[in-house]
């Protein structure tokens, strides 16, 4: 039975038991002509939520945690002798899990019986020919070994779907069942129905913190894996970066946390001028109908997908530089460079630093605007002496935060920047960062539990560090500074 | 408290009581300097409508001209001795003829137009003539053929999709000077494509396509469509509103109206606050080692790129709804639980009811956000080269699919020029879509926006 | 000293220093001083008293245009400062504010150090030319703001870590630094204690002998005590305005005779 399909069922059997459990209370209440302590549906919702809510979950869990434990179970079963030269364990799993698939589909079009699939020998019959027929195709003739682990996976595969479906449907009913009994006159169903949502409830914030330990396991234990084959040391500190496909490769990270540093760097000399200014502006100086057109404006900007950025970097600003600036006075012929990626991210950062800044700006209160004014200062003698350096520990937020922002973006360098990995000083130059990087190394072709894959992890992790330390740091300041004025 | 004794006219003897009416040196200087900073803002603002405007304005010019697609129309002869050579109508048969079978049949269609037209161009000869029409046509020809054996035998009318280098010449991006240099086109065909315009026989139209067809190879960048990206990322965003739109919420009431003030309830909310904040390419990570790589998920699957989504975009759900439900007035819930209503009650009848229009507001951006999300599909490997349809759901949520930003980076990783066109056709789409979302955000806000 | 003010301090022989004629201000449609006509004179210190709301506060901020800053606000009249009409065009108001000084309802220190409060003012006016002279300027406005012998040993702590009377105080001597001529002051005690109020009264009455000083305050007894001439306003008119004895002891109007009794406000 599939999944869906026992979905299905258990939330039908939910609403079946919503209607049992009202007309249970009912009947209760007429026989004993008591007065129930809550309304009849809080009888219906218990029952449903008992019995459809646990049964999701133990579904949920189940689909997830058993492709891991039929894996570890039949990649035992594969000995190290089929593993080809240079290949890879994982490939070789990777051939067990089609050729199951492709069994499935020998069934599914009748061309064998089960009985049929238990005589089959990889050693005798043409499985290779036979899978093709359904769409399988396979580089190399199948090993017994792998076969058999083929048949064992697709076997456990079955087993564990039926024990599935029957756990799922017997906690449904147990657990439906079990509530439904309990129904009486006295029963709080409101006050037990409503601690099962609340728990739901704090079930689904907890969600943030399962996604934190995801992201954080998920990136320290590939990365624990990466330094057992490859030196930390090299890593952090080697100038290096050439991986190879055929092992050997220097994975220094210097060169792209020097160019993230850069591209960043420019972004920001364009973003926080611009970004700052035009929050003043707009805050200080425009009228009404300026504000009206030139506010939304900026924020449109925000809203435009970094994809979008990329392209622009890519078709427009790349060429440009490269034709009229970097050509002409002879300083590079490639059109992604840090400049590049680093003006059109800036771009990027603008609305974000114009908006925080904005909030800041305004957050200053009038009484120290009108105490400059009452002395004689002009407007622009206020916001440079009195405003700015009353929001300043703000607008540093507000910086720190575009900072983490762009060290993170991904599409605009990865479509701007260039791929060469370099420690250079030329912004006209191609370098690349840590997260195109990321990007190229975990879209390539080499294998998952190679090095040159691996270091992706680290330098996720490193990413991740890098931006949670900036990010914490802001919102520290920020908070501090709006204390200060509340 | 006496103790000052000095005059009121300063130390520095500055002249007192000076006219208002005639403006002294420094408040001139003063005042110039006033009139520069504000300057200063004024380009400030300038820059970023500017680069607005640019970046607009460069996606349309590169873009607009995706929407339309040079055809060729053609007679086509659908012989029987090429395509049914046992005359027995047997579709098994008939489907043993491949791509290959067709291209002659094109080839003389060709022919017999130029020559009806007076079209000939000297020093072309048919083959190259039929490098007009797009290397996909023989399999449009045969999808049609298998769709209607009957028709073997008749002449059909068709219109094909022209080369994409054809399809350039006409829109500006190949000219008869980078035809010469490129092996892919010579100028005597582009000479042979002005005549069949004029003709007729060669014509522009509106390309539905582009937003029906799937993806196609390197070397067919004319008959590349976005059909699978947008039904994939469709099916994302399905996935998507489905989850975060009832975890965001439950979440933020439980934080706003039932958590304790103490340590978990802090953790959770820093939690919240720095998953807004973490790289979007980290989550993409996240999915490839959890969903992938531990949970067996298949690669390029709508299902993982939607988990991802999911919980990329729970943090502006989540932020987005607390504000919705902070904004009502704590009267309300009062009035409820005065007249006896359990918390709980409160909440979801009354409360919950009236933030309804922010959360839906905080959901349309949040869904517009993850919409335009490209990296962390990068990773979980929707960047691979999908021609088939997903099927519909719920199965079709794991079969491989793009999606739409997913298929502007690919494009733009490709070799010929006419794939920057598409990417950037793509990208109005991908506009379109979100001005679409945010104006329905916006309308949403505007409609239901209460003052308490 | 903060007695009722003796009758030997006659204001008569003194100078105008502003004169209003026909002031009226609106604020969008509404219409929030009528007609005031009014002589301030030089070396006093003028009392504004009444009600809530009933335009004190508009008119004092209208003395040195702060209205300008409000996009709403309108002024119509004349407001003579030396007889130089302080709206007209060729009137730049940075200018005017150098003259006419401001402090404010609450303590609004810069979050700078005290002694950059201070040299705020003479900086931008470029009233040094150089260190020794700002340090000079400081120093006499801390003194005639009488609060430095509180802070000359920490000149570098930020004003905003003074107490409230302090502040107020830092603001008042911060305002004297500019050297204005006139020093208008919107209720600078309604936001401290007895005791900090006291010390800035005190204050006050010392800066009369240099200054033209105009108090709005909420408090009849403090009007008495530091002013020399008042003025009631009620709704937006100038009801009655003349010496301060006069006023309390012996109203014209009936309705300045109703605030002053308690009656209404």
């Amino acid at each position: 039975m599939s999944a869906g399909i026992l979905s299905l069922i258990v939330i039908g059997l939910g609403v079946l038991g919503y209607f049992l459990g009202r007309g249970r209370a009912l009947s209760l209440a007429t026989a004993t002509g008591r007065k129930l302590h809550s309304l009849p549906g809080y009888y219906g919702q218990s029952v449903a939520l008992f019995t459809a809510v646990p049964a999701l979950l133990l579904m949920a869990a189940w689909l997830f945690l058993q492709p891991v434990l039929i894996d570890s179970r039949v990649n035992a079963m594969i000995p190290d002798s089929v593993i080809p030269e240079g290949g890879a364990r994982s490939l070789v799993m990777a051939d067990v899990r089609r050729i199951a698939d492709g069994l499935d589909a020998m069934m599914a079009d009748g061309g064998i019986s089960e009985n049929e699939l238990d005589q089959m020998r990889a050693d005798i019959t043409n499985i290779r020919s036979r899978l093709a027929n359904v769409g399988v195709a396979l580089g190399s003739d199948v090993p017994v070994a792998v076969f058999d682990a083929a048949k064992e996976m697709r076997q456990s595969s079955k087993t564990g779907a039926l024990a599935m479906t029957i756990a799922v449907l017997v906690l449904t009913l147990g657990a439906g069942g079990w509530t439904l009994m309990r129904i009486n006159t006295d029963l709080r169903a409101r006050n037990i129905s409503e601690n099962f949502v609340k728990a739901l409830l704090i079930g689904a914030s907890l969600v943030a913190i399962l996604t934190t330990v995801g992201i954080v396991s998920s990136l320290l234990f590939e990365t624990i894996n990466f330094f057992k084959i490859y030196p930390a040391k090299d890593f952090f500190f080697s100038t290096v970066w050439n991986p190879q496909f055929r092992g050997g490769s220097d994975l220094g990270i210097l060169p792209l946390l020097w160019g993230t540093f850069y591209v960043s760097l420019v972004a920001l000399l364009v973003a926080v001028p611009v970004g700052l200014m035009i929050a003043i502006y707009l805050a200080e100086y425009a009228s009404k109908h300026v504000r009206s057109v030139a506010k939304p404006a900026i924020e449109v900007l925000a809203g435009i997908p970094t994809i979008v950025y990329g392209l622009f970097a890519l078709i427009t600003v790349g060429p440009f530089l490269r034709d009229y600036i970097a050509e002409p006075l002879g300083l590079g012929s490639s059109s992604s460079s840090v400049l590049t990626a680093g003006l059109v991210m800036g771009i990027m950062l603008i609305p974000f630093v114009s908006s925080l800044s904005d909030d800041i700006i305004n957050a200053v209160p009038q009484s120290m605007r009108d105490g400059s004014y009452g002395l004689g200062a002009t407007q622009s003698e206020t916001i440079k002496q009195v405003v700015l350096p009353a929001a300043l520990p703000g607008v540093v937020g507000a910086v720190l935060l575009a900072a983490s922002r762009a060290i993170g973006e991904t599409m605009i360098v990865v479509m701007g920047a260039g791929a060469a990995a370099k420690l250079g000083l030329n912004p006209f130059e191609a370098m690349t960062t840590v997260t195109v990087k990321i990007v190229s190394q975990l879209t390539g072709d080499t294998e998952f539990a190679s090095p040159e894959t691996l270091v992706a992890f680290a330098l996720g992790l490193t990413l991740f560090v890098f931006t949670l330390g900036l990010n914490i740091l802001a919102l520290y300041i920020v908070r501090k500074y709006r204390e200060q004025y509340e | 408290m006496t103790d000052f004794t000095s005059s009121p006219t300063g130390a520095n003897g500055r002249r007192r009581g000076g006219s208002l009416l005639e403006l002294d040196a420094r408040t001139k200087r003063r005042n110039a300097s006033e009139a520069r900073f504000r300057l200063m803002g004024v380009i400030a603002v300038s820059i970023g409508v500017i680069a607005l405007i640019g970046l607009l304005s460069s996606i349309l010019m590169n873009g607009a001209s995706s929407f339309r697609q040079t055809y060729i129309t053609l007679n086509v002869f659908l012989d029987p001795a090429k395509l049914d050579k046992a005359g027995d109508g047997d579709l098994e048969k008939i489907a043993k003829v491949t791509t290959f079978g067709y291209a002659p049949l094109i080839q003389k269609a060709m022919e017999a137009a130029i020559k009806e037209n007076g079209a000939a161009v000297d020093g072309l000869n048919a083959k190259k003539a039929a490098e007009l029409i797009s290397k996909e046509a023989p399999a449009d020809l045969r999808r049609f053929v298998l769709a209607n054996p009957d028709k073997i035998g008749e002449t059909v009318e068709f219109s094909l999709l022209a080369a994409g280098r054809i399809d350039g010449y006409f829109k500006g991006r190949v000219t008869m000077e980078s035809a010469q240099l490129d092996r892919n086109i010579s100028p005597e065909q582009l000479m042979l494509a002005d005549k069949l315009k004029q003709a007729g026989v060669l014509q522009i139209k509106f390309n539905w396509a582009f937003f029906t067809a799937p993806d196609a190879s390197d070397t067919r960048p004319e008959a590349a469509g976005l059909g699978v990206a947008i039904l994939g990322s469709i099916y994302m965003m399905l996935i998507v509103l489905c989850l975060s739109l009832p975890l965001g919420v439950a979440a933020s009431i439980y934080l706003e109206e039932f958590a304790p003030q103490n340590r978990w309830t802090d953790l959770i909310e820093v939690n919240i606050s720095n998953l807004a904040a973490v790289p979007s390419i980290v989550f993409g990570i996240l999915g490839l080692a959890i969903f992938i790589n531990i949970a067996g998920l298949p690669q390029s699957a709508p299902v993982v790129g939607g988990l991802v989504l999911t919980l990329m975009t729970l943090p502006t759900i989540i932020i987005a709804t607390r504000a919705a439900l902070k904004a009502v007035p704590p009267s309300i819930r009062d009035a409820a639980l005065g007249i006896g209503a359990s918390k709980m009650q409160s909440v979801f009848h009354h409360v919950l009811p009236l933030a309804m229009p922010g959360i839906l507001t905080g959901t349309i951006i949040g869904l517009a956000q993850a919409l335009g999300e490209t990296a962390p599909l990068l990773l979980i490997g929707m960047v691979a080269f999908v021609r088939e349809y997903p099927a519909s759901p719920p199965e079709g949520f794991f079969d491989p699919a793009s999606a739409l930003p997913v298929q502007v980076y690919n494009w733009t990783t490709r070799g010929d020029p006419a794939f920057v066109e598409r990417a950037s056709g793509a990208i109005i789409v991908l506009l379109v879509f979100l001005v679409i979302m945010n104006i329905a955000a916006i309308m949403l806000r505007r409609r239901f926006e209460r003052r308490w | 000293m903060y007695d009722a003010p003796s009758l030997e301090k006659t204001v008569d022989q003194k100078s105008t220093k502003i004169a209003a004629k026909d002031v009226q201000v609106y604020y969008g449609n509404t219409h929030a001083i009528k007609d005031v006509n009014v002589d301030l004179l030089d070396k006093t210190v003028t009392a504004f008293i009444g009600p809530s709301g009933c335009g004190k506060s508009t008119f004092l901020r209208c003395l040195n245009r702060m209205n300008d800053t409000i996009d709403v606000c309108r002024v119509e009249g004349d407001i003579l400062l030396d007889g130089e009409d302080i709206y007209d065009k060729r009137v730049d108001p940075v200018q005017l504010r150098a003259k006419v000084g401001m402090v404010f309802q609450k303590p609004n220190p810069f979050p700078k150090s005290i002694y950059d409060n201070v040299a705020y003012g003479p900086r931008i006016h470029g009233l040094a030319r150089n260190k020794a002279e700002l340090d000079e300027i400081v120093e006499k406005s801390l003194r005639r703001g009488a609060i430095w012998d509180e802070v000359k040993d920490r000149l570098d702590a930020p004003g905003t870590g003074l107490s409230g009377g302090q502040q107020q105080r830092l603001c008042i001597a911060r305002a004297v630094a500019t050297e204005p001529e006139v020093l208008l002051m919107d209720e600078p005690c309604s936001a401290l204690d007895p005791i900090a109020t006291a010390q800035v009264e005190e204050l006050i009455d010392e800066l009369r002998e240099q200054y033209s000083v105009v108090i709005v305050t909420h408090s009849m007894q403090q009007a008495a005590r530091v002013s020399q001439k008042t003025a009631f306003f009620h709704l937006g008119n100038l009801v009655e305005y003349g010496d301060t004895t006069q006023i309390f002891t012996n109203p014209v109007d009936p309705r300045t005779e109703s605030y002053i009794t308690g009656r209404i406000g």
